[in-house]
């Protein structure tokens, strides 16, 4: 059986070379630039020029944003639920907030700051999430995030108790950028570390550490019997969600001069997730589009509806739920594949 | 003389009441081809995950190559060259067999952890996916999603996903059953073809693929061992045979 006839070892040979080029081929389409994702960035570039009045509430998003696709990564790659990402949202917009008032008033530094002290606290709490099924997960990460509302409560001397943090303002960008009172500034701010912490977390996303992810969250038994240590992933998964989590935050404190307590309220958490439900998990682009309905939706709810918008909201949960969570994270896939035409199939 | 690298000593699972595995003690030598059959229900697939770590023993201990990894993690058995097939296929419904593969060899190769580095950047790991699909027969339909593969193929992943690995004991679970007819053999053979210092158990319902493959037999009934041998004994043992008969009547 060993011994093969010379024209099969060679047929072989090269059916093995052409399998070797098409799947170079095939790695290398799975990360290209889609469409969409472009025309996400031409449109909050235009959005600065054709929206001068809506800067606000842009900046709401593209920081509701942030917060939505860094809990896709542990949600939509790794599989992790969690009802407490906001205590590491509230964390680093305490962070940036004292940081303001104390010490430098440099908003870059603020960020990074409040990006490092949120990923600690995803470090040392990814440990309590190992264990147990997604209920246990979601209590846990909610009583983590209640637990985090109470100290924050708690520390008035600190935190400012109920009144929240102010005082403070945020000094120029790598003291270059003056903030603007029209949030121009703010809003290209925004944009901007938007833009960067997806592009890292899109590497992230089709690095062999992405697809371990993606393995965990698709089929544990297996993941584990092809070397992956899950739990190490999703440690390292969770704190570097923690660490956008933070940086959103911190935006969020830098682009109002304040820190209420609401910065750890649960009803972010629940809207962070709803955010991912609208624009689907697993993608990260997902947080983007779902940051954007969500903003547009609850505005304009609370425009004609003021006392009950809430309502409407937990009837869209509701139906989309009901639509069905598998139909949803793949909606982004009737969008065209690719920027470029050329086919290389 | 003889080089043991899988060992069980007084396995016992219970599910509730039930004795599963029923004080197994087994010994594999390296390089063997070692089946193990017995009727539907024996527990060899409860055995099989209690030498892999998807079930943790109720008591008794198991050695790889000497060392006791009774407690030890799936993922780090599968570090030290220890893997299988599933019975039921354990796939990646939403990767592509190319994505299946290269995770597996990612891992295997320690750079499983980067996050920073496109795969696509591993020219090394995405070559060896490439040949190992071509092998299986499955560089056709690499790059399409695992969940929409006819059923043989994806038997077809399930076997090259462990081949991935590159294990040096291999436990095979029914790895035949739901492969086209014309493939079998074909299959058996690339297992056959490993190197022979690559120790195979394999669980096989069809006897004479089992009597063509293996050089050592062990029959399992009610969770027990019941008998052990090489293939001459035990094609021949009327035992083996009132088990299968009584099986069947
Ligand atoms: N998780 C479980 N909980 C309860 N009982 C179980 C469990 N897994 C297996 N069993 C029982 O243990 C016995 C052995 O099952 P096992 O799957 O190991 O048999 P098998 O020899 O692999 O059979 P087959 O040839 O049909 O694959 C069966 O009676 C089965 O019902
Ligand atoms: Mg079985």
């Amino acid at each position: 059986m060993s011994v093969l006839p010379q024209e099969t070892t060679v047929s072989a040979n090269s059916s093995t070379a052409a399998a070797e080029t098409r799947a170079a081929k095939l790695m290398k389409r799975r990360s290209r630039i889609r469409f969409y994702e472009i025309i996400v960035w031409i449109a909050a570039i235009a959005a600065y020029f054709v929206l001068p009045s809506k800067m606000l509430i842009l900046t709401e998003i593209a920081i509701l944003a942030l917060f939505a696709v860094s809990l896709d990564l542990v949600l939509g790659f790794a599989g992790i639920v969690s009802l407490g990402h906001t205590a590491f949202f509230g964390l680093g917009a305490y962070v940036a907030g004292l940081l303001a008032l104390h010490f430098i008033a440099e908003p870059v530094t603020g960020l990074i700051v409040a990006g490092i002290v949120s990923g600690l606290l995803g470090l040392l709490t990814s440990f309590l999430i190992l264990r147990g099924s997604d209920l246990t997960r979601l209590m846990t990460t909610l009583g983590i995030g209640l637990m985090m509302a109470e100290i924050a409560n708690q520390m008035a001397w600190l935190t400012g108790g109920a009144d929240g943090l102010s005082g403070f303002s945020p000094g120029p960008i790598l003291g270059m950028f003056e903030f603007d009172l029209f949030g121009k500034t703010g809003y290209l701010y925004c944009v901007g570390v938007l833009f960067i912490g997806t592009m890292i977390m899109r590497r992230i996303a089709f690095s062999p550490f992405g697809l371990s992810l993606k393995a965990i969250k698709g089929n544990p038994m297996r993941s584990a019997m092809v070397a992956v240590p899950a739990r190490k992933r999703i440690v390292t998964a969770y704190t570097v969600a923690a660490i956008f989590a933070g940086m959103a935050g911190a935006l969020l404190t830098q682009t109002t001069s304040f820190v209420s307590p609401d910065v750890l309220a649960f009803h972010r958490s629940a809207d962070v997730l709803l955010v991912l439900v609208i624009g689907g998990t697993g993608y990260l682009y997902g947080g983007i589009f779902g940051a954007i309905l969500f903003t547009l939706v609850k505005d304009w709810l609370s425009v004609i509806t003021p006392q009950y918008w809430m309502f409407y909201i937990g009837l869209l949960l509701v139906i989309l739920v009901m639509i069905g969570r598998e139909r949803l994270s793949r909606w982004v896939e009737y969008l065209p594949e690719r920027f470029s035409k050329k086919e290389d199939r | 003389m003889s080089d043991i690298v899988l060992e069980t000593r007084h396995l016992v699972r219970r599910f509730g009441a039930f004795l599963a595995t029923n004080d197994v003690s087994l010994k594999v030598e390296r390089g063997a081809r070692h089946a193990l059959i017995g009727p539907n229900g024996a527990g060899k697939t409860t055995l099989i995950n209690l030498l892999t770590g998807v079930l943790p023993p109720s008591e008794g201990q198991v050695f790889l190559e000497g060392e006791d990894i009774t407690s030890m993690a799936s993922f780090r058995r599968v570090k030290r060259g220890l893997t299988r097939t599933f019975q039921i296929n354990q796939l990646f419904n939403e990767f592509t067999p190319l994505e299946t593969v290269a995770l597996a060899i990612a891992e295997r190769e320690g750079v499983g952890h980067n996050l920073w580095r496109s795969i696509a950047g591993y020219g090394k790991v995405v070559d060896e996916a490439a040949a190992l699909l071509a092998r299986f027969g499955l560089a056709s339909v690499m790059g399409e999603r695992t969940v929409i593969l006819p059923y043989g193929k994806q038997r077809l992943l399930e076997i090259a996903l462990a081949f991935a690995s590159k294990p040096r004991v291999l436990l095979l679970d029914e790895p035949a059953a739901g492969v086209p007819e014309d493939e079998r053999h074909e299959v058996l053979q690339i297992v056959s073809d490993l190197p022979a210092d690559v120790t195979v158990l394999l669980i096989e319902h069809d006897m004479d693929l089992v009597f063509s493959f293996a050089n050592r037999i062990s029959v399992l009934v009610a969770g027990a061992v019941f008998v052990e041998g090489t293939v001459a004994e035990i094609s021949t043992d009327p035992r083996v045979k009132a088990v299968y008969l009584g099986e069947n009547a």
